[in-house]
């Protein structure tokens, strides 16, 4: 079999994973894949729903996955606009808290859909704070009763938010994926960091199928990469110089025989041990000028080496 | 409604999908042509419409309720009001969010009690949205408001939305910026309408890109981007592979 890629494993490792999509590659779709793979390891998931409906989110599951996910309703009136009773109490955070309060020690998935709505709609450091703390809950030892480990999944739209929040939530991440792609094949762009280890990043290329299995792909098939003509022979850019970018051979010999004039070998040594007779010895001229004070003796005189 | 443009989006009035959004976006060029596609292909759908499509008729009928925005901005200063006016944020200093303009919205989507039903779904058509960001709401705001209407429009009363927003393509606006990425990722169609990067062409008016976001079922293989050419006349648009123009063909 093949050894599991990075994004077959993205949520076990658990911590806050962040889902970087643009308009272009959306990012929906790999949520959803990697909100079902968890179901299927028979953890609890947890969507906070912002951006699309219950039904919308739940399309394409079947019912064995949809029974182990609880969607926490924030699309239908996240503002409270309707001003009824049904609004859920403390908003998206503390919905999240509630969560996190749970007496099951299970493992536990939480998808939140969309990050984005969530960073456009409360403060930075409100947000990170509440992260930070789902997230490293298992560190935690508040809590006598032991929580399972706890991922956090966040959906990101890369295009609606400056480098200051970016840069905040990436400190707090364990695992960055950045969707992208060429040519109708998409690519996830995974960024581990790992504590006291040294970050690894690779590339996956994927595809979802209709019922949002994760199907991992080699590369883009070779249709779509896109290819020169064939008409058109490459250019060698070589040709036509105005210099000499070759050595003809006698010219390598000479290089190659070359010693560099800092290079110690004994031939060198020998040589400056035993000065050849006759060899010039050097000599410093000074001419001292008016202000010079000349002292013949030699000041290292009073050593005693 | 360009029937060529109904081939490219491979949909007609009569089956169009129900409780999607589209985004119609313009970068150095007038994309109002797209807006009349839209307005006459869901006028069409609605079946009443013997020929060609009569929008006074269709105002009447109740089937097109318009808010003139424009004229409404100045009515709000000029008028006592007792409820509160759709556009109430103009008159605050803090324009802190729509609901009023939202509420106005729903109010005028609701099916008419007795008779017959006015439309089988509603289509919410915004022209232009760029305008909310030049009264001076802030670009969350005027997603929220779009959330709520694609909350009431696409879920609740299945109906489908269509909004323009320019690109004006000034790197310092940045609200603009985040109001059409933010409507973007909100979308399930877009189509950007752009000028030619060489400038102004008497056979190539521009050139129109489409891009099909979220859909219900994921595709194995995303085919989900098109760029094509095109040249708007009297009564219709022709579309063309790009650089297949009949002028230099």
């Amino acid at each position: 079999g093949r050894e599991l890629g990075m994004l077959d494993s993205l949520l076990s490792l658990g911590g806050l994973v962040l889902l970087w999509d643009s308009v272009e590659w959306e990012g929906r779709s790999l949520l959803k894949a990697l909100v079902k793979k968890s179901a299927l390891c028979g953890e609890q998931v947890h969507i906070l729903g912002c951006e699309v409906s219950e039904e919308e989110f739940r399309e394409g599951f079947d019912s064995d996955i949809n029974n182990r996910l609880v969607y926490h309703d924030f699309f239908r009136d996240p503002l409270n606009w309707s001003k009824t009773e049904e609004a859920l109490p403390g908003g998206p955070l503390g919905a999240l808290r509630a969560i996190c309060k749970r007496t099951d020690p299970g493992p536990v998935t939480i998808a939140l859909d969309s990050l984005s709505w969530l960073l456009l709609h409360l403060p930075c450091t409100t947000l990170c704070q509440a992260l930070h703390a789902v997230s490293h809950q298992d560190s935690c030892p508040g809590d006598s009763s032991p929580v399972g480990k706890v991922s956090v999944l966040g959906l990101l739209h890369e295009e609606l938010h400056g480098p200051g929040p970016v840069g905040a939530l990436s400190s707090l991440a364990q695992t960055e994926v950045t969707l992208g792609g060429t040519k109708g094949q998409a690519s996830a762009h995974i960024l581990c960091r790992r504590p006291r280890q040294r970050p690894t990043d690779q590339t996956q290329w994927f595809s979802i199928l209709p019922d949002f299995s994760l199907d991992l792909q080699e590369g883009p098939s070779v249709e779509s990469q896109p290819c020169s003509d064939p008409h058109i022979p490459p250019v060698d850019p070589t040709t036509h110089l105005t210099f000499n970018l070759h050595l003809s051979k006698k010219e390598r010999e000479a290089r190659d025989s070359l010693i560099l004039p800092f290079q110690f070998s004994s031939e060198k040594q020998q040589a400056l041990l035993r000065p050849r007779p006759g060899q010039a010895t050097s000599h410093i001229f000074y001419e001292p000028d008016a202000y010079d004070d000349l002292d013949q003796e030699d000041p290292d005189d009073d050593l005693d080496i | 409604m360009f029937v060529e443009l109904n081939n490219l989006l491979n949909t007609t009035p009569d089956r169009a999908e129900q409780g999607k959004l589209t985004l119609l976006c313009d970068a150095k060029t007038d994309g109002s042509f797209l807006v009349h596609h839209f307005l006459s292909f869901y006028l069409k759908g609605m079946g009443r419409i013997d020929a060609g499509v009569n929008l006074t008729v269709a105002r009447e009928r109740g089937q097109l309720v318009f808010l003139e925005g424009l004229k409404s901005a100045v009515d709000v200063f000029f008028q006592t009001q007792e409820e509160p006016h759709p556009l109430q944020f103009l008159r605050e200093a803090n324009a802190g969010n729509l609901k009023p303009l939202f509420e106005f919205v729903r109010e005028a989507l609701k099916p008419v009690d007795g008779g017959e039903a006015r439309w089988t779904y509603p289509v919410l058509l915004v022209d232009d949205l760029s305008v909310l960001l030049s009264l001076g709401v802030g670009a969350v705001a005027v997603l929220d408001f779009i959330h709520y209407c694609r909350a009431t429009v696409c879920w609740e009363l299945k109906g489908n939305m269509v909004i323009l927003v320019h690109d004006s393509g000034d790197v310092e606006d940045e609200e603009n910026d985040i109001l059409l990425n933010g409507v973007s990722h909100q979308s399930h169609l877009i189509l950007r309408a752009e000028g030619l990067a060489t400038g102004f062409c008497r056979d190539v008016h521009g050139q129109l890109r489409i891009l099909w976001r979220r859909p219900s079922q994921p595709t194995a293989q995303r085919d989900q981007s098109l760029t094509y050419q095109y040249k708007i006349q009297d009564k219709s648009v022709s579309f063309f592979a790009k650089g297949m123009s009949p002028a230099v063909l």
